[in-house]
């Protein structure tokens, strides 16, 4: 029972709430019926019904995304297990190792595979599927891994005292209990592979198209706007039903199993543990690393098949060497749109790190009254959205939003980070709120007894708790920013390229010293994201290791 | 019922298990030193040790769960090290229970029943007769999760004996509970292993749960 003279201000709560209603309201809500209203026509929707070419697009996005979730699943729980079952020198590595692919832009892994695989593959159903696995192995060994660390080692013992074979174990008990996490994985990996963008832009080829690579195909290039909106929000729907299915799947599915957070691991033991161990290490170090190092290596190589520095001297240098100095009709600038991505990234970073921050500061302030909460959760859930909506939806919709009076920004450069920023919040947002909301309320209580005003006692308290979780959240922000792709595709202006859309354009046009380039800027993309993210990983993480150790 | 039983009493010189010289090491701390018992067909042994005495362990390498170092398990005179757990025959009841928390009461005892491929109509019979013997008629559907602690450890032996073990092992199988329904269980697995004809190896840290429920004491120190 808390008293309400201690609580803040409504006037306060509402006053931090706003910019995200505005925000969210104006960049996400606005845009997507402006697209239902502006572009969607009736002879739009007879052409989406006729068009046989569509059908066959979405027959190849939905298989090519089961395929991909299939193998991703299957591939996965190795590691999943090796690193949730075994304690080993180097296994903090191994884990960092494999949330890599995950961190990065996607065009990277699209530049990645196009740079790993032979000429014969790097193009097509079986690169998109690769990268994709790759991509994604981190949410297997993450989601399943975790469950994985807390099943009692003995129960699988138990199984085999009974006369279970290492199968039967398996069979019956293990994939049983990981169940619901191998589900969540797997949604979330369909979801992700469903709407993929860059990777199948950078590996698809001309032939290959997803459900997103088409409605950006239509609504830029063939002028065919009706027909990429009903596209776009067809998809929508259809994922948010999906979500919404997952998530009642995971709640019936979610078993009191009482497990307790246990240290299961333990040093393999014996020739087999050890060698399985040893060549899973061996076979995840290289499978992630390899299409990272041709993608280094891509960018030193030469026509010739040499090796030397004259793709980054290109894109460093100040003479003009070989290709892509602002050339007429290429308009493609390397380092420019180096520039141009860090300046976008401060902005985006800015805008989602005040929106995040006060929206979680009023959600986390609620009272506990019923309706009180179900006002936070509304807020929670509306800021959330952009998250659950492909980005390219977002960019299309943003772009037919502001590119007609009253608002016409399309020669605003505000309109790209106000997208990256969509997309960020919701994980400064994701940040924030545990935090918050695990703030003992007796810390300003405290305050309180000590003659702090509510206002006070929560700015001391709150707010200043708050500063280490927003730096990791700012971090994601611009990390998220750097490398945006399915948005900017939309809102990208000539003259004003980011690195990805440098990247895509680079590698997509023909000219082997251009590819050159174009892998010097993924690989410097690459690092920029690794250090943006390892350095508040570093920072943040150690503290949180801190905390769990003082709380024992 | 003990498939082994029979031809073990027939040669009764043969003991059923005999651990020859064991020896484990975990990384630089030796855990057991050349340890060596016998217990012969339908006897219980207690084996009596303080925590950290290696008991568990050795029930652990006698169950194939971990492997030794060096020295030999011999099961009804053969040499079992290079058999896998599961085709030892060996049953373990664990200290915390480690019942199978996906699956109601009945389903975790018939699980070594399932795996030995029986019929669906002898194991539900099987079934029933360890629910009598262990007074829990009538939990057939319960969730395991939400058995007191009496009510799994039950559950957990009636798993353990369901598909005749041709030895039993019990690791601190009475840990955990409150005095009056520790001695009362004490007695009720005395009778259930009599009634069993079980071979059963108990480790406990208890000198009176000993010397309740097994026909020989052995003091870990004294090995």
């Amino acid at each position: 029972m808390r008293c309400s003279g201690n609580r803040l201000p409504r006037w306060l709560i509402a006053a931090l709430a706003a910019p995200a209603v505005v925000f969210v309201a104006l960049f996400y809500a606005w845009p997507l019926v402006a697209l239902a209203h502006r572009a969607v026509t009736t002879e739009a929707l007879r052409t989406v019904l006729h068009d046989r070419s569509l059908r066959h697009i979405l027959w190849f996005t939905a298989w090519q995304a089961v395929l991909s979730t299939s193998l991703t699943i299957a591939v996965g729980l190795v590691p999943a297990w090796m690193l949730s079952r075994f304690e080993f020198a180097g296994r903090r590595w191994l884990q960092i190792l494999v949330t890599v692919p995950f961190v990065l832009p996607t065009v990277v892994v699209g530049a990645a595979f196009l740079a790993v695989l032979p000429d014969s593959l790097d193009h097509g159903v079986t690169a998109i599927v690769l990268a994709h696995v790759f991509f994604n192995i981190a949410v297997v060994v993450r989601g399943v891994g975790g469950l994985w660390a807390q099943l009692p080692v003995d129960l699988g013992g138990a199984a085999r005292t009974l006369g279970a074979t290492p199968l039967q174990v398996m069979r019956h008990v293990t994939v049983p209990l990981l169940a619901p996490a191998i589900q969540a994985s797997a949604s979330i990996v369909f979801l992700f592979t469903f709407t993929s963008f860059g990777v199948v832009r950078i590996l698809g080829g001309p032939t290959h198209s997803t459900l997103e690579v088409e409605i950006w195909q239509r609504a830029t290039r063939f002028g065919d706007v009706g027909v990429a909106a009903i596209m776009s929000l067809a998809q929508l729907v259809v994922l948010g039903l999906a979500v919404a299915w997952f998530a009642r799947i995971q709640v019936r599915h979610r078993l009191a199993l009482g497990l307790r957070p246990v240290d299961a691991r333990r040093a393999p033991s014996g020739r087999r543990e050890r060698l399985a161990v040893g060549s899973i290490a061996v076979a995840l170090s290289t499978v992630i690393g390899a299409p990272l190092l041709a993608l280094v290596e891509r960018s030193l190589r030469t026509i010739d098949g040499g090796h030397s520095l004259t793709a980054w001297r290109a894109v460093f240098g100040r003479e003009a060497t070989v290709t892509a100095r602002p050339v007429a009709g290429s308009s493609l600038d390397p380092l420019g749109s180096l520039f141009v991505s860090m300046r976008f990234a401060v902005a985006a970073m800015l805008i989602a790190v005040v929106v995040g921050g006060c929206v979680s500061l009023a959600i986390a302030a609620m009272g506990a009254g019923t309706a009180a909460r179900r006002v936070g959760r509304a807020l929670d859930t509306s800021v959330m959205l952009p998250l659950g909506t492909s980005a390219v939806t977002i960019g299309f919709g943003l772009v037919i939003a502001f590119a007609a009076a009253p608002l016409d920004w399309r020669a605003a450069p505000l309109l790209i980070p106000l997208g990256h920023a969509l997309v960020a919040t919701p994980f400064v947002v994701r940040t924030l709120l545990p935090t918050l909301r695990a703030i003992d309320p007796r810390l300003r209580d405290a305050a309180a007894t000590l003659g702090a005003s509510p206002v006070r006692a929560w700015r001391d308290v709150d707010v200043r708790l708050m500063l280490r979780p927003l730096a990791t959240g700012a971090a994601f922000a611009a990390a998220i920013s750097l490398g945006e792709f399915g948005a900017t595709t939309f809102l990208t202006r000539a003259g004003r390229a980011t690195l990805p859309i440098a990247i895509e354009q680079m590698l997509n046009r023909p000219g082997a010293a251009l590819h050159a380039e174009g892998y010097v800027l993924a690989t410097v993309l690459a690092v920029t994201t690794f250090a943006v993210i390892g350095t508040v990983e570093a920072t943040f993480g150690g503290t949180r290791r801190r905390m769990r150790g003082s709380r024992g | 019922m003990g498939h082994g039983g029979e031809c073990a009493a027939a040669v009764a010189d043969v003991p059923m298990l005999e651990t020859r010289q064991i020896s484990v090491t975990f990384g630089v701390v030796p855990v057991l030193s050349r340890l060596s018992i016998t217990v012969h067909a339908g006897e219980v042994l207690a084996l009596l040790g303080p925590s950290g005495s290696g008991k568990s362990t050795l029930l652990r390498v006698i169950a194939g769960l971990i492997r030794q170092d060096s020295g030999h398990v011999l099961l009804d005179g053969h040499v079992v090290d290079d058999v896998a757990t599961h085709r030892r025959g060996v049953g373990l009841v664990f200290q915390d229970e480690q019942l199978f928390p996906h699956r109601n009461v009945a389903e975790n005892i018939e699980f070594g029943l399932r795996m030995a491929g029986t019929p669906r109509d002898r194991r539900a019979r099987r079934v029933g007769e360890l629910l009598e013997l262990v007074e829990l008629v009538g939990f057939e559907k319960r969730r395991v999760t939400d058995l007191s602690g009496g009510e799994a450890k039950r559950v957990a032996l009636a798993r353990t004996l369901a598909p005749s073990p041709r030895i039993v092992l019990l690791d601190e199988p009475l840990t955990g509970l409150d005095r009056a329904l520790h001695d009362q269980l004490a007695v009720e697995v005395a009778r259930l292993l009599r009634i069993a004809g079980a071979t059963a190896v108990l480790v406990t840290h208890d000198h009176d749960e000993a010397a309740v429920i097994a026909d020989r004491v052995l003091r870990m120190g004294d090995l």
